[in-house]
């Protein structure tokens, strides 16, 4: 079946057989490895890509179903070399430690982070349940979301990912989340 | 693992919906959100030829209001359930439910109407369906019909629905101004229910005007607590009259024993929670 979906800005028309879920779609036909497999029972969140500006689990969405939406995934949050102001806060307050839950603990931040732009420590924990780590602990996942919090302005999550966006460059890591600006 | 091969085809109305559902046999599934169907399809528990996806049909996403009821698309997503400021005001039960289902990304995709015909006993929107007496509009070839929520679930993932029939619509009779808790008792972030309780309940000043009150995971389907209702309704509104009608909580029940529980803590569970959420609902 053919299908059109613009992943991380760029539109594509392939053919698919509809049982190919999406994450597989993202890795071994575009090569957009950066989304990764964590589990067999949509649980680890590991796969978490934005669907139209919603964050999923890829491993639980067919291809055939993004036919005409839009995908962002880990490897379209950079712009001009710059990390997004959640990747940067990841790597500043050493949120990671394999870093096999980190593209779709990001990805989850910054979903939870247009929703609510300041949440509490609470907030965070219930906002990232879908996404599991095996290594950190998850305490600093949790400082680092709240510091990228305050890094950025509200509306980060689907405003960040406009490609077209104006103010993607020079300064400071908040420029490139705040969006629309 | 990936699924077996499967055809797919994603109609944009009810109609043509039904009409590929009649035409592709025994062997073919609806697809809602997926939330469900997708896992089992990756383990291959099962292997339907067809695939119909619902996800185009515009008509079944969206809530409206006629007259003392509210209507619920099937398509309508758990995120948007939560966020409905019509279910806000006329079936909180309904949204405070669902704020408990999975996660943020399965509530992205995951539907209220998936969730009723799936009718997994630890599903969470079951119960809730119960208290408030909804009612379930269906559609196949021969026309549409209406079942009632304490007829529509017939056993474990078993409902009424036959194969080649469509939830199309949930009505919702309006609770205006009830209040309303789910409490669930589980284990780990993401986890099913062990046992949850629905109460959503109407005051006249200091007292409880009326009450409903439905169990999660007490059954092969969701059970109405009647002996706590009744007893609940005509008393005051404090912690004394509420920890005594919870007694009824586990009253009838015959719950299913598994890896988490036996009956005699299933039914202790069903009481200590039934206490609170009558009692979370009074403070909310
Ligand atoms: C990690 C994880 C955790 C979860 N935790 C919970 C939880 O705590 N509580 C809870 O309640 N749920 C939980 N769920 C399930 C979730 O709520 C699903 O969204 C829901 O059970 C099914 O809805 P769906 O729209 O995804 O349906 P689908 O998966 O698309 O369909 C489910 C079944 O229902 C049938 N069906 C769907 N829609 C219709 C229709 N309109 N007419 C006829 N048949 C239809 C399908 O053919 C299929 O058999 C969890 C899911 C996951 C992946
Ligand atoms: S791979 Fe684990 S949830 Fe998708
Ligand atoms: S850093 Fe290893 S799983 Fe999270």
């Amino acid at each position: 079946m053919r299908i059109t979906v613009t992943v991380d800005g760029t539109s594509y028309t392939d053919d698919v057989e509809p049982r190919t879920l999406l994450v597989h779609y993202l890795r071994e036909r575009l090569g957009k490895v950066g989304t990764v497999v964590g589990c067999d029972t949509s649980n680890c969140g590991a796969c978490t890509v934005h669907l139209d500006g919603h964050s999923v689990k890829s491993c639980s969405v067919l291809a055939v179903q993004a036919h005409g939406s839009e995908v962002t995934t880990i490897e379209g949050l950079a712009r001009d070399g710059q990390l997004h102001p959640v990747q940067q806060a990841f790597h500043d307050n050493h949120a990671l430690q394999c870093g096999f839950c980190t593209p779709g603990m990001i990805m989850q931040s910054i979903d939870l982070l247009s929703d609510n732009p300041d949440p509490d420590e609470h907030a965070v924990r219930e906002g990232l349940e879908g996404n599991l780590c095996r290594c950190t602990g998850y305490q600093n996942i949790v400082k680092a979301v709240r510091d990228a919090a305050h890094h950025m302005r509200p509306g980060a999550g689907p405003e960040a990912e406009r490609v077209t966006g104006a103010d993607t460059g020079s300064r400071t890591a908040s420029s490139v989340g705040g969006g629309g600006e | 693992m990936i699924p077996a091969p499967f055809d797919y085809v994603a109609p944009s109305t009810v109609d043509d919906a039904v009409r590929a559902l009649a035409d592709a046999g025994e062997d073919a599934k609806v697809l809602a959100g997926g939330q469900s169907l997708l896992p089992v399809l990756r383990v291959r528990l099962a292997a339907p030829t067809k695939i119909i996806d619902l996800g185009k049909v515009a008509e079944l996403r969206g809530v409206r209001e006629e007259g003392d009821h509210l209507v619920i698309g099937s398509m309508t997503t758990h995120y948007d359930v939560q966020r409905d400021p019509l279910i806000a005001e006329h079936a909180a039960l309904l949204a405070r439910a669902t704020d408990t289902v999975a996660d943020p990304q399965v509530r992205h995709r995951g539907t209220f109407g998936g969730s009723i015909a799936h009718a997994d006993p630890a599903g969470d929107l079951l119960a809730p369906a119960l208290a408030l007496d909804c009612e379930m509009v269906i559609r196949g070839m021969d026309g549409q019909r209406t079942v009632a929520a304490a007829d529509f679930f017939e056993d474990f993932f078993t409902t009424s629905l036959a194969p080649d029939e469509i939830l199309v619509e949930v009505r919702v009779p309006k609770h205006t101004g009830w209040h309303a808790h789910y409490e669930k008792f589980n284990r780990v972030a993401q986890a099913w229910s062990m046992v949850a309780v629905a109460a959503t309940v109407r005051t006249d000043g200091d007292t409880i005007a009326e009450a409903r009150v439905a169990l999660t995971n007490m059954s092969s389907v969701p059970v109405r607590a009647r002996g706590v209702e009744e007893a609940l309704v005509g008393q005051p509104a404090t912690a004394e009259s509420i920890r005594a009608a919870a007694e009824h909580a586990a009253e009838g029940t015959n719950p299913t024993v598994d890896g988490n529980a036996d009956v005699e803590y299933r039914q202790h569970l069903a009481r200590v929670l039934t206490g609170r959420a009558i009692s979370a609902a009074m403070a909310g």
